[in-house]
């Protein structure tokens, strides 16, 4: 066990956890903060995302002792009123179903759409293919990014 | 007359109304359908008041009682009234709605949702009949009790059992808001009129808000039969409407069962036998107990073969968090005899159930003759088709809390489909009297039935007893991939014969597939009529001469209902076979389906008892008028016969009837190097009445995908009696790059509404491989496609 201070949300937290224990886990059962999704463990379904100083990163695969100090960033601080452009199109277009996997898709996709403000439907499927969902929203992910995509300030 | 009632609001974790206190004068009873009867039941404000904390501040509440029959009424009525509980069961309320003084609604959902929309569905229902402000109806999810009438969320049912009963909650309460103003003024009630939250008297230009009316309307008498409202006055029913979930859920708020937060818990997880009804010979947990943050390593009774909702039993590794607890069990040393169930091979045990498919089996529908019409046919046509074994594969894993208290009672919560069975299994496996259980219900993150299956939530229940703490338990994406209750893999055979013109005169069908059954009952050989009613015996085609067996085949794995059940592979060979049909005879596959589909007619007579999905026959007939209205509306969006296709391009269609719902797919394909694209896909539904238009889109786009995925990728094998596939590397679901073009179009209807979670789903894998037919010439006998 050893202590890491880590940044999430804006807020310092020091957590005495084993080193190799991922930051996924920290954040859930650690910080309680349970936006964040477990999905499979192995980096292949995405559910997990967060950012690391602006960069979608799967936290199920990040070491705590990796995190360093980047600026960790969860669904519940991508904003504090959930106006974030994606979140407001994921409501509008009403994207979820069961809504397991969306916390994911919206952190992936918020991180690559700063740099890349105007997706075509192909650059849309090439950078969310990592996350999986079930339930099948697919279509609708793509129109939510799209409409989004318009507000989301690089 | 008053009387104690025996019905209880909502059990532990929050208050019980035991002993409420109800006027019988106040009941009603309206006839709902042929089969039940609804009752609407005004429950005492002051009792409410001071006993509920669900409702508190609601000074108007009603319950709506469902589920008897029109002849057992009285009697149920007689047995309910007096005190005591010997008529507690007979009742079943399927829905609360409480108004309080501010003009609040709230409506307990006793559904589950896991992506279907429910929780989005029951408030448009209500609110539509009650002339409430659809933004100021609340939902509250129920807890799993009896009284809340059937909550097992399976079937596509909650909209084709509960519309009804919805509706006259609202409309009861409707009628009495009326009333309750029309007193008020002094006027006649004819002359008010309800809308959007308000009571009006036109001629004296007064208005009156619904939370003002609450008081009053609770002693107004309740109606019988409250008239519906005309449909061309519908607001929210048949509407557009944003999910009631959504802003939690893009927030990350929404609470699943893996969210759960318990004071004081501990996390748990379980390694599990690799087979079923496996030995636990010895073990170490010395290793584990070194992993910083493991603190106990406890062990659980493995199930037997016959495991229904037993929790599998193993190991549990109890912990500080779920990591320390998925290391623990990393480091367990674990020895265990594999049982008898080490032998079973998916390889050889497909042989065997292709060898029971090839031989007669018991007979369970013919019509005609059909070995005299093979014997004067002028061709026939043979095919064998399998589908392997599939997995849920719900996003979030089979996960339950539970905490087994010092009172001796035990409070969960629990991402399930069926609250009322997790409740009573938990009561079985702590060896507890069940009203000593609550369970509560999560958001489930998908389902798909196999959070039917209660195991999970059991499970949580013994390892919370065995450590005297909360214990959050948490399946491995591993473990609920390869100890799922699986779809069940099967053989199937088909003949056909023609005649000179190639017109089909008798059909040979034989389906063999372990039973989901066999997890219930012992030396299970063959499959339940239930199954066989799924897509088998209710094979629509004109054809004079039918005969359809069933062949035997045992479980050596739990099997278990997955979305749509034995449809997904009844639908594909059927359909799949139909378009060879149309191939060998050198016809449009189209123009073959609908021949085959013949005159538009009623199908009731396939079932002289009850339709195979609890459906009003009477008011909705099994109808092939219905069939070939979605595969007409399907085939023409896509362009069938018009389209101009590329090289390697072709169309394939299918059709299929399931939990009272039509649906056909028309997919466009290209094939190139072996290699399958589908282009676009048209799908057409006649569910009837719509309630939810946009969660009846989202539910045909997401069995566009789950169907794709398992015609793509879908395959569970066992070797050694292991499952072979853990995760999403080696049991791929499809990925937003492979989704088609979609369009869905939904049939406009007046009928009363069928389901919508499944029946999507059935035909998309045949109008898939029809469409490969149509390309390559080459028929798809099997599941996944895997084109040489």
């Amino acid at each position: 066990m050893a202590n890491f201070t880590l940044t999430v949300n804006g807020v310092e937290h020091v957590v005495d956890v084993v080193p190799g224990m991922p930051l996924l886990w920290v954040l859930r059962d650690v910080l309680g903060l349970t936006g964040t999704k477990y999905g499979c463990g192995i980096g292949q379904c995405g559910s997990c995302t967060v950012m690391l100083d602006g960069a979608a990163t799967r936290s199920c695969q990040t070491p705590v002792s990796a995190v360093g100090e980047a600026a960790v960033t969860t669904i519940e601080g991508l904003t504090e009123s959930g106006d974030h452009p994606l979140q407001i199109f994921w409501d509008e277009r009403d994207v979820s179903q069961c809504g397991f996997c969306q916390a994911g898709q919206i952190m992936n996709a918020a991180a690559w759409l700063r740099d890349n403000p105007n997706p075509t439907d192909e650059d849309i499927d090439r950078l969310q293919a990592g996350n999986l969902c079930r339930c099948g929203t697919y279509l609708r992910i793509r129109e939510a990014i799209k409409s989004a995509a318009k507000f989301v300030e690089g | 007359m008053r009387k104690n009632g025996p019905f209880i609001l909502q059990r532990a974790g929050i208050d019980p109304v035991s002993g409420e206190q109800y006027d019988a004068s106040d009941q009603s009873f309206a006839g709902s359908g042929r089969e039940s009867y609804t009752a609407v039941l005004k429950y005492s404000r002051r009792k409410f008041l001071r006993n509920s904390a669900l409702f508190a501040g609601s000074a108007f509440v009603l319950g709506v009682f469902t589920g008897c029959r029109k002849e057992e009424l009285p009697a149920v009525v007689e047995k309910a009234l007096p005190t005591g509980t010997a008529g507690e069961a007979a009742f079943h309320p399927n829905v609360y709605i409480a108004l309080n003084e501010s003009g609040d609604v709230f409506v307990i959902n006793p559904r589950s949702e896991m992506g279907q929309g429910v929780r989005s569905s029951v408030p448009p229902a209500i609110a539509d009949e009650m002339e409430a402000d659809l933004d100021r109806v609340h939902v509250i999810q129920a807890d799993g009790d009896a009284q809340y009438g059937n909550q097992n969320t399976d079937g596509s049912t909650s909209m084709r059992n509960l519309f009804d009963q919805w509706r006259t909650a609202g409309a009861t309460a409707r009628v009495m808001l009326v009333s309750a103003a029309a007193a008020n003024w002094g006027v006649p009630p004819e002359e008010c009129e309800a809308e959007n939250h308000e009571v009006h008297h036109r001629a004296s230009g007064r208005t009156v808000g619904y939370g003002e009316l609450a008081s009053l309307a609770a002693d107004q008498p309740v109606p019988e039969a409250p008239a519906f409202k005309p449909r061309a006055k519908w607001r929210y029913i048949g509407k557009e409407i944003r999910g009631t979930d959504n802003r939690d859920i893009v927030q990350g708020k929404a609470i699943y069962g893996l969210d759960v937060k318990v004071p004081g818990m501990l996390f748990a997880s379980v390694e599990h036998c690799p087979t079923i009804a496996g030995r636990l010979v010895s073990y170490d947990a010395t290793a584990a107990l070194a992993v910083p943050g493991v603190r106990q390593v406890v062990e659980i009774p493995v199930a037997p073969m016959l495991t229904g909702f037993a929790p599998l039993g193993g190991l549990a590794v109890v912990a500080d968090n779920t990591w320390a607890a998925f290391k623990g069990r990393e480091k367990l040393v674990v020895e265990w005899d594999l049982g008898a169930n080490a032998a079973y091979d998916s390889a050889s045990y497909r042989a065997g159930l292709e060898a029971s498919a090839a031989a007669p089996g018991i007979e369970a529908r013919n019509v005609g003759d059909v070995e005299a019409a093979f014997a004067s046919a002028a061709t026939t046509l043979e095919a064998a088709y399998y589908v392997p074994m599939l997995a849920h594969a719900p996003m979030e894993v089979p996960n339950a809390t539970a905490w087994v208290k010092d009172d001796g009672s035990c409070e969960c919560w629990a991402p399930t489909q069926d609250p009322q069975t997790a409740r009573a299994t938990v009561a079985q496996f702590l060896d507890m009297d069940e009203s000593n259980v609550t369970v509560h219900v999560t958001l489930l993150g998908g389902a798909f039935g196999r959070k039917s299956k209660a195991d999970f939530v059991a499970e949580a229940a013994v390892i919370s007893k065995a450590v005297g703490a909360p214990v959050k338990l948490t399946w491995k994406r591993e473990d609920c991939i390869r100890f799922d209750y699986f779809h069940s893999p099967s053989a199937q055979y088909l003949k056909a014969g023609f005649d000179a013109d190639g017109k089909a005169v008798s059909w040979l069908h034989r389906t063999a597939f372990p039973s989901i059954q066999s997890i219930f009952a012992p030396g299970v050989t063959h499959a339940m009529r239930a199954e066989l009613n799924l897509g088998f015996l209710t094979v629509p085609y004109d054809i004079p001469n039918m005969l359809c067996e069933n062949g035997a085949a045992e479980a050596h794995v739990r099997i278990g209902w997955m979305r749509s059940v034995s449809n997904i592979h009844h639908a594909f060979a059927v359909n799949a076979f139909a378009g060879e049909m149309a191939h060998a005879v050198g016809r449009d596959q189209l123009e073959y389906l609908f021949e085959l589909l013949g005159p538009d007619r009623s199908l009731n007579h396939f079932f002289p008892e009850s339709g195979p999905y609890g459906e009003n026959l009477e008011k909705a007939p099994y109808h092939t008028g219905r069939l070939r209205g979605v595969l007409r509306r399907a085939a023409g969006e896509a362009g069938w016969g018009k389209v101009r296709l590329g090289p390697g391009e072709a169309l394939g269609a299918a059709v299929h009837y399931s939990f009272g719902s039509y649906v056909a797919w028309v997919l466009r394909v290209a094939v190139e190097d072996g290699q399958v694209r589908v282009l676009r896909a048209d799908g057409a539904i006649d569910c009837g009445t719509i309630v939810n238009v946009d969660r009846v889109r989202a539910q045909m786009e997401g069995n566009l995908v789950f169907g794709l995925t398992l015609t793509f990728n879908g395959d569970i094998t066992v070797k050694n009696g292991s499952v072979e596939q853990s995760n999403f590397h080696d049991y791929p679901l499809l990925r937003i790059n492979e989704v088609p073009e979609t369009h869905v179009h939904l049939i406009e209807s007046e009928m009363i509404p069928g389901g919508v979670g499944e029946p999507g789903l059935p035909p998309v894998a045949p109008a898939l491989t029809n469409a490969i037919l149509a390309a390559t010439g080459k028929p798809v006998r099997e599941l996944p496609i895997r084109l040489a």
